[in-house]
């Protein structure tokens, strides 16, 4: 058992820092997005239609990675998607989490009725279709990046709600809290000091699964053309070009595919390799 | 002449290299029970586990032979060296509660080995159920054959064991402290059921417990463990008059008397252990001993 | 009796989670922005036109209003009329739920297969370079969706290699002799192995997509299961017995090792058929997720109340199953 341990912990080395490194550079890349872009994402020409990627016949310089069909050049557009895919990320995930994971608190800990409710509610919504339930709330809210971001938080709280709230539950039925509550402290207060920090290793990793998710989703969103306008460069969008162009021009599929996939990968590894790290009991 | 005969078995933790037995030799003749005895950790349910094969997979045998009715069991290929086992020897675990499958009726349970490794009939292999389920006392046998483990008490399920034990009349029987994790009313029951039936099937039994009461009244010789080493390796009738070693002396002076249970006991002296503890960095620096 | 109670008392929540899905989507749908009258009218419609329609769907009355209309409907089996369509709802949405559940199906029994075969491999092989390689790819196929290996599959198989389909249900110029919409079933039943054969290398692919994370979910458990189970004292007793580590694994360790795994599958298997809607789209595929994602772009209202409250029963369906056999399968529960 204990060399097992040692084994996991040997491992999380390389994956965390290999998925920081991953992420890292897609922040730096959405960051200086308009200066290191070798081609306006936009511009079009179709003249230049559909050129492939460096290394194959018939690639014209400079457009590294390709054009699409209407001459947009891959990698600029790769860039600039990762702008909106980060920020989806990061702000859809982090609210998602802070409404989650408060709803699971709140239910898990105080019981009773706010329990009944909050549960219900996660029934409820675990009998909907969650691609559907985007869409479908896209389609309300009209395109735009905080369409995105409202639909993403409105289903996906209860994955935060579900988990968090039994551990809480688990954390709430032990002596220690007991004790604090013994000593007369608030409820609230002997939630937050006692319960949350026990409860966030497990919200942490929910958390960058959650950012991974939200890139997916977004993707899906721009893929049946949902997301913002079709023209601005999402990485689904260019999935959904490169989809129906894809017995002529796999590159346009391939490389957004690439990147995200390599996105999601890192942020749920980077997740798995902190719980490894500081979840003091490995089960 | 002997039917288990283990020669200077040694094993050691992987990874750590930290010794679990260390040359350890004893044997088991025909029909007689050999106990073994020793303080929690002595490594007596490591040399049962080595003789069926069940050694967990962190320990490796490092040196020594086991051999089962004159075949040495550690130069046989793992599947042959399984049958073999299967076919000659049987355990009666320590814990009834967790030794029988909870998803499968007692019948197959019991005949599974007669059917599966020794090709009985299976109309032979449940009449011979039935006939063990008679003889460890069950009544309804009928019933209990169609039964799962969980509708069953502790005491039934231990003798179920035994039956399934003794179904294919194997030549040694481990039983790993059989009792300890049984009620007290329950306990000398089953001893007595496995003295029994041990004599009336004339079967080898390496016996391991902790009581050195039920040794002076089951076995007929002991080898004393200490650290994985064989401190002593006596008939029991020497072993209760006059214990060679000073550990044994130690041991035998730490359980209460059956003619008076209450009396206060005396816990092994420091110096005792401070002596077996030097035998065995002795032994371990290579030295021989005794 | 205990379990008639505990059966009992799933009904009825069961009845008010799909209310309150029903409510939910009602009320979210109405909210849309466009009349989606307007919108299937031709551009020359006058504005009577539009309103004899919208009252003709009811659409003109208050929320609260319409959705008793709508359940009371719904009470009968009516489910409303597609606007688009202009058919009954039940019979559009009936008619796709066949292609969907085939697909659901297939891609449980990929996974079911693929994540056995993952477990008992990693479990046979213990502690080897084996058994790491199967956890490495475990983590992969568990942390990308279907949507990715969906798109990642297309370029393996529909380009890179093109050995299967990767759009629609059956080859379009095919002569299909089917009188239900379960072509896959049928087509086993009339012995037409030639249409069996197209229709399976139409679903492969989709279904991998959709088996893939849960085949992983699958052989992550059902290996944790199996490893705390080796470990138990009967499996120990039956390598006394004589049987090889194959047995022992098999027959001893798996059925009480399935149990625990089970429950946690039947959730994902809810997810699994979520995920439907937009692999369909990614492939093509004539089902209810290709249908319902028609319904939102062109606000067919009813149609998407429809396809919606659908997916409920079957998820709450699917849960109530799992939860029956979970029963029926454990001896304790079932000779309590
Ligand atoms: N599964 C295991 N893996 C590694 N080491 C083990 C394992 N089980 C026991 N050991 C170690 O092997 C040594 C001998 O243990 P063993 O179980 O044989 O003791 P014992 O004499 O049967 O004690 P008890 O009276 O408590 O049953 C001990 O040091 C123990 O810590
Ligand atoms: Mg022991």
């Amino acid at each position: 058992m204990a060399d097992g341990r040692a084994q996991i912990r040997r491992r999380a080395g390389p994956r965390l820092w290999l998925s920081a490194l991953w992420l890292g550079l897609l922040a730096l890349a959405a960051l200086l997005a308009p200066w290191i872009a070798p081609k306006d994402p936009l511009a079009q020409d179709l003249f230049l239609g559909r050129l492939p990627p460096f290394w194959a016949a018939g690639a014209e310089p400079g457009y590294w990675l390709g054009t699409d069909s209407l001459g947009r050049d891959v990698l600029s557009r790769l860039i600039h998607g990762a702008r909106l895919a980060l920020t989806v990320a990061l702000v859809a995930g982090s609210i998602t989490c802070l409404i989650g994971a408060t709803l699971g608190l709140l239910a898990g800990y105080l019981r009773g009725w706010v329990d009944i409710v909050i549960s219900r509610a996660i029934d409820i919504w675990m009998a909907f279709p969650p691609v559907l339930f985007s869409i479908l709330l896209i389609a309300v809210l009209g395109p735009g990046l905080s369409s995105i971001i409202i639909a993403i938080v409105v289903i996906d709280w209860t994955r935060f709600a579900r988990v968090v709230r039994a551990e809480a539950m688990a954390q709430g039925a032990m002596d220690y809290v007991a004790s604090a509550q013994v000593a007369g402290r608030s409820r609230l207060s002997t939630m937050v000091t006692e319960i949350l920090p026990n409860v966030l290793p497990t919200i942490v990793v929910l958390l960058t699964l959650e950012m991974g998710i939200a890139v997916i989703v977004e993707a899906i969103l721009s893929f049946v053309n949902l997301s913002i306008s079709t023209d601005d460069p999402t990485w689904g969008g260019m999935i959904a070009e490169g989809r129906t162009s894809i017995h002529q021009a796999w590159w346009v599929l391939i490389f957004p595919l690439i990147a995200l996939f390599l996105t999601v990968l890192s942020f749920s590894q980077l997740g798995e390799g902190l719980k490894d790290r500081y979840d003091p009991v490995l089960r | 002449m002997s039917f288990l005969t283990v020669t200077n078995l040694s094993a050691r933790l992987k990874g750590t290299g930290f010794p679990i037995l260390r040359r350890v030799s004893l044997s088991v003749a025909a029909g007689q029970v050999h106990g073994l005895v020793g303080e929690s950790g002595a490594g007596k349910s490591m040399i049962g586990k080595a003789v069926l094969g069940i050694l967990p997979s962190s320990v490796e045998i490092t040196e020594g032979r086991i051999e089962l009715d004159g075949v040495d069991l550690l130069s046989l290929p793992l599947k042959e060296r399984r049958r073999r086992i299967g076919a000659t020897a049987a355990l009666i675990p320590q814990d009834p509660l967790t030794a029988l499958n909870p998803s499968r009726r007692i019948a197959p349970q019991v005949t599974d080995r007669l059917v599966d490794i020794l090709g009985w009939a299976r109309a032979r292999a449940n009449a011979r159920a039935l006939e063990l389920l008679h003889e460890v006392q069950i009544p309804d046998p009928e019933r209990v054959l169609r039964s799962y483990p969980h509708e069953l008490s502790g005491g039934m399920r231990q003798r179920i064991l035994i039956a399934s034990a003794f179904a294919a009349e194997p030549k040694l029987i481990v039983a790993d402290e059989p009792t300890t994790a049984l009620d007290v009313t329950v306990q000398k029951q089953i001893l007595k059921l496995i003295a029994e039936m041990q004599a009336r099937h004339g079967t080898a039994l390496l016996f391991v417990t902790h009581d050195l009461g039920v040794v002076s009244k089951v076995c007929q010789s002991l080898s004393v463990l200490y650290g994985g080493m064989v401190v002593e390796d006596t008939p029991v009738r020497d072993f209760f008059r006059a214990p060679a070693h000073a550990y044994s002396r130690a041991l035998l002076a730490a359980t209460p008397k059956y003619t008076d249970p209450m009396a206060s006991l005396v816990p092994v002296p420091e110096a005792v252990i401070a002596g077996v503890q030097a035998e065995l960095a002795a032994f371990d620096r290579g030295a021989r001993h005794g | 009796m205990q379990l008639l109670r505990t059966f009992l008392l799933r009904l009825l929540t069961t009845a008010i989670t799909l209310i309150g899905v029903a409510v939910i989507v009602f009320v979210v749908i109405r909210v849309v922005p466009g009349n989606p009258i307007a919108m299937m009218l031709p551009p020359g419609a006058t504005d009577e036109d539009i309103a004899r329609l919208t009252a003709q769907y009811g659409l003109d009355k208050p929320i609260p209003e319409q959705f008793l209309i709508w359940a009371s409907g719904v009470l009968q089996g009516d489910f409303g009329t597609s606007i688009t369509a202009r058919q009954p709802v039940l019979d559009l949405v009936l008619g796709r739920l066949p292609a969907t559940l085939e697909l659901s199906i297939m891609a449980l029994v990929i996974a079911v297969i693929l994540g056995g075969v993952m477990a008992l491999t990693g479990t046979r092989a213990r502690g080897t370079k084996v058994e790491a390689g199967i956890d490495v790819a475990n983590g992969m196929a568990l942390s990308v969706p279907d949507f990715l290996w969906g798109l990642v599959l297309i370029l393996l198989f529909g380009v890179l290699v093109p050995v299967f389909h990767i759009s629609g249900r059956v080859t379009p110029s095919l002569d299909l002799p089917f009188t239900t919409n379960f072509y896959l079933f049928e087509s086993v039943l009339r012995l037409r192995f030639d249409l069996w054969a197209d229709i399976v290398s139409h679903m492969f692919m989709p279904a991998l997509a959709l088996a893939i994370p849960l085949a992983a979910i699958i052989g992550q458990l059902l290996k944790q299961s199996l490893k705390e189970t080796m470990h138990l004292d009967y499996v120990t007793l039956s390598r006394t017995k004589g049987y090889g580590e194959n047995h022992v694994i098999t027959r001893e360790a798996l059925p009480n090792a399935i149990l625990p795994t089970l429950t946690l599958v039947g959730v994902q298997f809810t997810f699994l058929i979520g995920g439907t809607v937009i692999i369909e789209r990614l492939f093509s595929y004539e089902g209810l997720g290709n249908m319902a994602i028609d319904a939102v772009i062109n606000r067919d209202l009813p149609l998407i109340q429809g396809i919606v409250i659908l997916f409920a029963v079957i998820f709450t369906a699917v849960n109530l199953v799992v939860d029956l056999s979970y029963a029926l399968l454990n001896p304790r529960l079932r000779h309590g």
